[in-house]
């Protein structure tokens, strides 16, 4: 290769060549677009690649460029949308049957944003369906693979995105993180993930699972993008009634200060209940290993305990399919989406919804959607779904507890590195123990990022997980950029260097 | 806690509107009551003094200006639609034929 490969560019080094007019747009889409076909046959990262839309997009941003125009600072870098966010003129599934071929008639707040700065969209990535799952098995369109390992799952529910991202497919990804869908596959394809603080980033748009713990955001391979990614999609919108009314922190500004690796006066709570048993030993390594280095840089480490966090899960696994059992009555084959007539009998509208959700929805949905309206139905709803809003209010005081102890807290962001995939399809709770140290900042709000901490002993990437207070989302940036540069100096590079070459189609 | 019975999530299922086979049902009920078992665990410590939390950044009241915007095209809307008719989605009889 004469040219510099423009795929393995950060975002930010390729915004950086775009503004100094090194390179064109068009010329960083289309490479990203010869990558996605060379690779994705193997990957299956995509669910649909809209190459003339993306090049449009590019010619556009090229052209109001070289005319002098002031552009947003990742004008022409190309993305990848997470198929939940719904894009206007572009299909969104959902990675469900039950939305094969809609093509939504508005864009979510966030592609607005996207659009308006002029970031071409490659496609949009596959998904667990409706964003239930934690390793993109659940998806009606085929599995996503791990970059590091074709056999391994690449994380869930964002596996696609985090995949595009490790694969070099995309510089930029958007994901959705309702109980860990954005952190966990970071974590395990080697990327960066970041879930920001709740009302942080816009929810207009998003196919709802649980609505009040939804929050989109960046998919990255490094802290700085991700920080430019989510100044670009956060923000107040009035079409989100949940979405915080004032201006985001400096996050870009915070990403650039760690990255110096000075960290001299920062408290750091070690969470005493998100390590020990359940974790792989080279993921506990990789952890303690990223806390020594968090400490020369000059850090304080304080052991801080969240005792409620072990009943986390349990509360999640109440509260997300309760929330998800209501927000899915939509999908009843009356206005979007796949309908099917009942087979004998009268066809009636209730008869036609049942049939159609019969047909339309992956047994993962089927399992919570059922989980759910149980908890919400008469009897029960005091023990379960009350039960576990109480639990809600017991977790947020841990993390209130937590944070007057330390400015940040951390822990390893999923209990192992990617397993094989089919391995724990058959073992639904098996499956939602991935989501153990990623949940407790959904239910109480709070933003998280996950870094790459190191190879575990099995050579598959692990991640550090940094948790801060709502609406302080810049120290994650700060904190993260500046163990990321200790990490990599360490490493003599990105993790991502360390990935098997991918085998190239032709 | 109840466990939950194959009868239970067939009627649960109805009320979901999720038509499901025998071998679904089966599957279901099996694999939910794992699943509650091991959720129910919240009831341990949701004692009466702890308030309930819904959303995590608590907010009342939030209002726009009230000025009529744009909606969607409705054209746009159908077009997306499983039936359509006369500017309107066309659905299936409401009620049975006894009703």
């Amino acid at each position: 290769m004469s040219t510099p490969d423009l795929t393995r560019l950060s975002a930010a080094a390729l915004a950086d060549r775009l503004a100094a007019g090194d390179v064109s747009s068009v010329d960083a889409t289309q490479a990203h677009l010869d990558r996605i076909a060379a690779v994705d046959g193997a990957v299956h990262a995509f669910l649909h690649v809209s190459a003339e839309q993306a090049l449009d997009t590019a010619r556009d941003v090229d052209g109001r460029r070289a005319r002098g125009e002031e552009l947003h600072a990742l004008a022409g870098v190309p993305i990848a949308v997470k198929d939940v966010v719904v894009t206007e003129g572009l299909p969104t599934t959902a990675g469900s049957r039950i939305l094969e071929g809609w093509v939504p008639p508005y864009d979510a707040t966030l592609v607005s944003r996207i659009k308006a700065a002029g970031l071409p969209i490659l496609g949009k990535t596959n998904m667990d369906e409706f964003a239930m799952g934690s390793s993109t098995e659940h998806s009606a369109y085929g599995d996503t693979h791990n970059p590091w390992d074709l056999d391994r799952i690449p994380g869930g529910s964002g596996g696609g995105s985090a995949a595009a991202v490790a694969a070099y497919e995309a510089p930029l990804a958007i994901g959705t993180d309702t109980g860990g869908s954005i952190r966990q596959p970071a974590a395990v394809t080697g990327t960066v993930g970041v879930k920001p603080t709740y009302g942080s980033v816009s929810r207009y748009g998003l196919i709802a699972m649980a609505s009040s713990l939804d929050q989109a955001g960046p998919v990255t391979r490094t802290v700085l993008d991700a920080a430019l990614l989510h100044e670009l999609i956060g923000g107040h919108d009035p079409l989100d009634s949940t979405s915080i009314p004032e201006p985001l922190p400096s996050l870009v500004e915070a990403a650039r200060a760690g990255a110096s690796g000075d960290l001299t006066g920062v408290r750091v709570g070690v969470i005493t209940e998100l390590q020990g048993e359940g974790y792989q030993a080279g993921v506990l390594a990789r952890f303690h290993e990223s806390l020594e280095l968090l400490q020369r840089a000059g850090a304080t480490l304080v052991e801080v305990s969240c005792p409620h966090f072990r009943y986390a899960l349990g509360a999640y696994y109440l509260i997300m399919p309760s929330e998800a059992s209501s927000n899915l009555a939509k999908f009843d084959g009356m206005r979007f989406g796949l309908r099917v007539e009942p087979t004998d009998g009268p066809a009636t509208a209730e008869r036609v919804m049942a049939a159609t959700r019969g047909a339309g929805f992956g047994d993962e949905v089927k399992r919570r959607v059922i989980l759910g309206t149980y908890a919400l139905s008469a009897g029960y709803y005091d023990a379960y779904y009350g039960s576990a809003q109480k639990v809600r209010t017991l977790i947020q005081r841990d993390f209130a507890a937590a944070f007057a102890q330390a400015d940040v807290l951390v822990s390893p962001t999923a209990p192992t590195t990617a397993f094989k995939l089919g391995e724990k399809l058959d073992d639904p709770l098996a499956m939602y123990l991935n989501d153990v140290a990623t949940i407790p900042a959904n239910l109480a709000g709070v933003p998280g990022l996950s870094l790459p901490s190191g190879l575990s002993d099995d050579g598959l990437p692990a991640g550090f997980q940094i948790l801060a207070p709502a609406k302080a989302d810049d120290r994650l940036y700060r904190v993260g950029a500046a163990l990321e540069a200790l990490l990599e100096q360490s490493w003599e590079g990105p993790l991502l260097a360390k990935a098997p070459e991918l085998e190239v189609a032709r | 806690m109840s466990s939950l019975s194959r009868d239970e999530v067939a009627r649960v299922a109805g009320l979901a509107r999720i038509d499901l086979t025998p071998a679904e049902i089966d599957r279901l009920a099996g694999e939910l009551d794992v699943i509650v078992e091991a959720v129910a665990s919240v009831s341990e410590i949701a004692t009466p003094d702890v308030p309930a939390t819904s959303h995590p950044l608590p907010m009342t009241n939030v209002f726009r200006t009230d000025e009529p915007v744009a909606p969607l095209d409705r054209d746009a809307v159908l077009a997306a639609a499983p039936a359509a008719q006369d500017g309107k989605f066309l659905v299936p009889q409401i009620l049975g034929e006894d009703a």
